[in-house]
């Protein structure tokens, strides 16, 4: 198998990036490479260290040990304010004293700019983000989600050739929220600037994203698609922050898995194995056949989400496994479960960290 | 919501403590400036306007008063000079040391005033300690007599004295301003010195006005630093109403100052607030 050659060179290269406080050590040998264009998310959960390798790549930390290229320079040797990198802060970080246009021009009159070439480019940026009628107004005078814009006009204005954004949709609600994501994404193709994103909210990262890199503990778990992360996570820890799973422990034996009172044919070698098994993969039915496993269950519990419903079914050895079935009011007291052995998929351990 | 007891006990006595000690004085005040003093040495009741005709007309009473703002906004400059970058070093790059530093700053306020102009006093007499030590590292031969009992003195003084006053607003203001500010500054291309003067001194202008407003309306009304070293050509315009009220024996002139100077400083208080609420934005 041949490896395919990268047409398009990395734009930014994070080699083995650490970064410690004291003795907290909060990054720990982080390599990650973004391609131009490309819409990447730093997912993970509060104290995972996202936030802070976004500000490595700004330039308001310092990593501890490794490197920050982009193209063929070191950007980690650059002042912030001579990286072609520019961020959507967490909470906007508006200049009060400046109205909405004077924010959007800022970054082109400190790289003095002649005086027209601002005005156009500043109407062009708040065009594009719907904030022309506001243009006057300080920051106190618009709304959370009107100051997102700006704060986004603000960036792009500088045609940066990466944008970094650290959780800038946490402030909104649900529904501007949403919309946001959606209006961000398309903004994304349009300008073509690659984005990281940086989320603790899985749900955006798979929405938004080209591809996502889930940190843990100051680790990457997994850099894929959010289909490959959703359907193929490396890790015990990937599959259960992304979405709803059944971690399943097995122990191998000659080519069997044995898990509980399931079992079923395998390629990994002798030992304990953990699987993840979707609650979408495991069908209410007993069809039987090839490659199914089959198991009965009392159900314990049924939680409506819509357009479908989480099942908790526990098994005669006291297995509780969760099933998603169409929302179809209510379901047996008893149920026929079945998984077919190829969605069960193999899974590394994640070990306890610090 | 609350009884009328309450309501009396909390209200009366600060209310009985403006009237006797802030209202009824300035009301006398205000009576007194158009009386005047007869040459039989007592005060007559004649209501007219000429005491504040004598401040403007008379030099030596216009002349100390606009000495006494000259002094008064000097002092204000060098404490803003000294006093900014003091409170911007505090701010933003003390670290750890941050409390101690400020405490540093404190400090002199609780050391009396009058101790600290006597010991300028001893620090810049002819025999004192910086005379002396520039005629022993021979910069002059002689005692260096301006140090001393000159408006020279004074501001000096008053700067070191006042200075705090102005740290601490600025130093207030400066902590206000959020850090992210900075890093967006930076982030969008600006270097230390434009993020300096695009971002953080426009958002510390309150603390500069406040600061500024201390040093110049407390040095205007001073009357110990130059009573203590102003000698004759540092005279302010308080030493003027001190004597008035004093040896001189003429209250009305005193009065009609002390309302002259109110006015002037009321209106610096008033135009002061203006200019923080124009600058201020959360």
């Amino acid at each position: 198998m041949t490896t395919p050659t990268i047409v398009k060179p990395a734009l930014l290269s994070i080699r083995n990036v650490a970064k410690t406080f004291g003795r907290n050590v909060v990054l720990r040998d982080v390599s990650l490479e973004i391609a131009e264009g490309e819409f990447l998310t730093i997912l993970g959960e509060s104290g995972s260290g996202k936030t802070t390798l976004l500000r490595i790549i700004a330039g308001f930390e310092t990593a501890t040990s490794g490197e920050v290229w982009m193209g063929a320079g070191r950007l980690d040797q650059q002042p912030p304010y001579r990286r072609r990198v520019n961020t959507v802060f967490q909470h906007y970080a508006l200049f009060p004293h400046l109205n909405v246009e004077q924010n959007v021009g800022y970054g082109l009159r400190v790289a003095k700019r002649p005086a027209l070439e601002i005005t156009q480019r500043v109407a062009e940026a708040l065009d594009k983000v719907k904030m022309t009628a506001h243009a006057t107004k300080k920051p106190s005078k618009i709304s959370g989600g009107q100051q997102q814009r700006v704060a986004l006009a603000r960036a792009l204005v500088n045609r940066p050739k990466l944008l970094l954004l650290d959780e800038p949709l946490s402030a909104l609600d649900a529904n501007l929220r949403r919309q946001m994501q959606v209006e961000l994404k398309s903004l994304q193709r349009e300008v073509g600037i690659a984005f990281v994103f940086v989320t603790h909210d899985q749900e955006e990262a798979m929405v938004m994203s080209d591809r996502i890199a889930l940190l843990r503990s100051g680790e990457l778990e997994q850099v894929a698609t959010p289909r490959e992360i959703y359907s193929r996570p490396a890790t015990a820890y990937v599959a259960q922050f992304i979405g709803h799973t059944n971690l399943l422990k097995g122990e191998v034996r000659s080519g069997t898995v044995h898990c509980g009172m399931l079992s079923w044919k395998t390629s990994l070698p002798d030992g304990t194995a953990l699987f993840s098994l979707r609650p979408e993969q495991l069908r209410v039915a007993n069809s039987g056949g090839a490659g199914v496993v089959r198991v009965q269950g009392r159900v314990l519990q049924q939680a409506f989400h819509g357009a479908t419903e989480l099942v908790r079914v526990q098994c005669p050895d006291g297995l509780v496994l969760v099933v998603r079935t169409a929302s179809g009011g209510a379901v047996a007291e008893q149920l026929d479960l079945e998984f077919s052995t190829c969605d069960a998929i193999p899974v590394r351990e994640s070990p306890e960290r610090n | 919501m609350f009884s009328r007891a309450y309501r009396a006990a909390v209200t009366v006595p600060p209310l009985a403590w403006v009237t006797v000690f802030l209202l009824v004085p300035y009301l006398l005040m205000f009576c007194y400036s158009f009386w005047s003093v007869s040459s039989s040495q007592t005060i007559t009741h004649s209501w007219d306007l000429n005491n504040y005709k004598d401040l403007l007309e008379k030099a030596v009473y216009w002349q100390t008063l606009l000495r006494s703002m000259w002094i008064a906004a000097r002092v204000m400059l060098f404490s803003l000079l000294l006093g900014y970058p003091l409170a911007y070093f505090l701010s933003f790059y003390a670290g750890k040391r941050k409390d101690l530093l400020y405490q540093m700053v404190i400090i002199p306020l609780w050391v009396s005033y009058l101790v600290r102009a006597y010991a300028w006093k001893t620090i810049l007499g002819s025999d004192g300690v910086l005379n002396t030590l520039l005629q022993y590292i021979h910069v002059t031969n002689h005692p260096l007599d301006f140090l001393l009992y000159s408006p020279f003195a004074v501001v000096l003084t008053l700067t070191h004295i006042y200075t705090p006053f102005t740290i601490l607003p600025i130093y207030a203001s400066l902590e206000h301003i959020p850090r992210n500010l900075v890093e967006a500054s930076h982030d969008l291309g600006a270097t230390p010195a434009q993020t300096f003067w695009k971002v953080i001194f426009p958002l510390s202008i309150p603390g500069v006005v406040a600061g500024a407003t201390f040093a110049f309306v407390l040095s205007l009304g001073d009357f110990l630093a130059p009573l203590l070293l102003g000698g004759p050509s540092g005279i302010m315009i308080s030493n003027i109403v001190v004597s008035l009220f004093g040896a001189a024996y003429d209250w009305p002139l005193g009065a009609a100052i002390s309302l002259g100077m109110l006015i002037l400083v009321v209106t610096l208080l008033f135009l002061s607030e203006r200019l923080e609420k124009k600058w201020s934005f959360s």
